[in-house]
């Protein structure tokens, strides 16, 4: 249930998260009435000016303020509408961390918070704008369900899923163009953790395009007779216990993979589980605290050590720890 | 349920009897803002706003949002005078296992509209509400109540510029101007001067009351509720801790709770007003 030439990235269609989540919310513009989009300046940038060209009675643009973005969302979740209020990750929920949490987690308001421009993948924008920590301020919020999808169909279903819950929902994706490894039949549940890969020596665990680099990171270990078991955690809080679990008391070894600090993000979220229900040892390839800077995604993936090559050395480091 | 202006003297007299032994029981508080508000809220619930308190959640009702959500011993005293939940609930404020958290939280009360306490929030969701009114076009008023102090919040103008873009004529925000916020006068902590006109200025339309003067605050808001083609606030000159003559104007009394001798003093004085 994955894309055909999975091991041969010139082969896959490459596009991005965010027309991903721009598509989604013209299906859902149409299924659903109530969906209404609350943008905070960054229309084109976050693909929303798709349904504010098609939906305009239902699309609210309230400038260059993000905490009234969440406010106006959560007013409007609270009189029946499902606001999906759209900005970049550094801004929302970087700069109004205090609406998300008073406005919209304590009232349970059905706000959809969507945060494009996440991860060092931002690129050429530099540090101010690629949000690193943001998964680590949300995940510490009660009420809260945090998905990172992996590629453009995936964002796709994680926003049709996200309209479909009632209560709140983080989103957070990537701008740029990443290889479409799924297909339309991959099954995306939230919760649900999807093994793409099954292996009974290592598991690496992984979300965001950063899965792919998981996919390619297991080819290769599979050369020297490793069988990596590759898992999507697309759904960063509830975190799939069961899934994860199973994979590790066959594997009793793993490696996180994200484009996050590698403080907060993913990885503490599974290290936090797994030492209290099945301690091995762990490897996180993420970024190790520090902020990004200006480059193309792959000169930045490389200099902060999240591709495969990298992925692959933590995999042998961590086989030998067990 | 409207009542006369000599009724809803009554009822504000005894909604800030409820708050001071509220506040006296629980330890803790904010008795300043709550007593000056008393006067706008009993307004509002007996006289102005369309509701039905067995039916909290009735899409076709007027919404109050409390922005300032420290004042709230005096909503819930309202509320619970208008029969949203029995009287006998008031002696919960604060304590563990009470409905009537220290400051408001929508899911634990039938009335309260939305989660309030830190300040800018509420009126950014009475626009949001605004706007799902007039998207559904709705026949109902979004009433934001805000605090001077609250003022200098950036996110309050951010919501400001956002009605006015709208023309919100469902919104209105009462802002209680007391002149005091919890480190002293208004003048001294952040000067707001000229708020009319930089509400004006912002295309809103200013209205102005005696926040005291029932009669007069029934008119206002009334009037208020008429204005459709833009936002309107009303800026209420109010008291802080109006009725308990040791209290009034004093900032000491924003957020402190009376003692037992204090209390007896304050319930005495407010038991014999006319």
């Amino acid at each position: 249930m994955l894309a055909k030439n999975l091991y041969q990235p010139e082969k896959l269609e490459k596009k991005s998260c965010r027309d991903g989540y721009g598509d989604a919310l013209l299906i859902l513009g149409k299924k659903n009435k109530n969906v209404v989009v609350v943008s905070a300046d960054l229309a084109e940038s976050t693909r929303v000016h798709h349904f504010a060209k098609k939906f305009p009675q239902r699309f609210i643009e309230v400038g260059v303020a993000e905490q009234n973005m969440l406010g106006v969302a959560a007013g409007l979740a609270l009189s029946g509408k499902i606001p999906f209020a759209s900005s970049f990750g550094v801004f929302s929920p970087g700069r109004n961390w205090d609406q998300l949490r008073i406005s919209v987690c304590y009232s349970q308001a059905n706000v959809k918070i969507i945060a494009s421009h996440t991860g060092l993948s931002v690129g050429a924008d530099g540090a101010s704008h690629q949000a690193l920590e943001d998964l680590a301020i949300t995940r510490c919020l009660p009420n809260l369900i945090i998905l990172a999808p992996a590629d453009y169909l995936e964002t796709k279903k994680a926003t049709i899923a996200a309209s479909q819950i009632k209560g709140p929902v983080y989103l957070r994706f990537a701008r740029h163009d990443s290889p479409v490894f799924t297909v339309p039949k991959t099954p995306f549940k939230i919760g649900r953790a999807n093994i793409l890969i099954k292996g009974n020596d290592i598991t690496i665990i992984a979300c965001g395009p950063l899965v792919y680099e998981a996919i390619l990171a297991a080819k290769e270990l599979a050369k020297q007779k490793i069988k990596a078991e590759v898992i999507n955690n697309h759904t960063i809080k509830p975190l799939d216990n069961a899934t994860i679990l199973k994979s590790v008391h066959q594997t009793k070894c793993l490696v996180t993979v994200e484009d996050h600090q590698a403080n907060g993000g993913l990885g503490s979220a599974v290290a936090e589980m797994l030492a209290k229900k099945y301690p091995v040892p762990i490897e996180m390839i993420g970024v190790q605290d520090s902020f990004g800077e200006s480059g193309t995604v792959e000169q930045l993936w490389k200099k902060y050590k999240l591709t495969h090559p990298f992925i692959i050395k933590a995999a042998l480091k961590v086989l030998k720890r067990k | 349920m409207k009542q006369s202006v000599k009724e809803l003297k009554n009822t504000a007299n005894l909604i800030r009897q409820d708050i001071i032994k509220m506040l006296a029981r629980a330890g803790s508080g904010h008795p300043g803002g709550s007593l000056g508000l008393a006067d706008i809220l009993t307004v509002l619930y007996f006289s102005v706003l369309n509701h039905i308190p067995s039916q909290p959640n009735n899409p076709r009702r007027d919404r109050l949002i409390l922005s300032n959500g420290h004042v709230c011993p005096a909503l819930y005293a309202t509320l619970a005078r208008a029969r949203y939940f029995p009287l006998v609930k008031l002696k919960t404020l604060r304590q563990i296992n009470s409905q009537l958290q220290g400051h408001p939280h929508n899911l634990s009360l039938p009335g309260v509209e939305t989660s309030s306490g830190p300040l800018g929030q509420g009126i950014s969701q009475a626009v949001g509400m605004a706007l799902a009114g007039q998207m559904d076009k709705g026949d109902y008023s979004i009433f934001c109540l805000t605090s001077d102090g609250e003022h200098d919040e950036g996110q309050l103008w951010e919501a400001v510029m956002t009605a006015a873009k709208y023309q919100l004529g469902n919104l209105i925000n009462i802002v209680d101007r007391n002149n005091i916020q919890i480190d002293g006068y208004t003048k001294d902590i952040m000067p707001l001067k000229p708020l009319k006109q930089k509400y004006s200025a912002f295309g809103w339309q200013v209205m102005e009351m005696n926040g005291h003067n029932l009669k007069q605050i029934i008119s206002v808001l009334n009037r208020a509720r008429r204005v459709k083609n833009k936002p309107v606030v009303i800026i209420a000159h109010t008291v802080l801790g109006k009725g308990v003559d040791f209290m009034e104007n004093k900032f000491i009394w924003h957020g402190q709770a009376p003692n037992q001798k204090e209390t007896t003093k304050a319930l005495q004085q407010l038991s014999h007003q006319p």
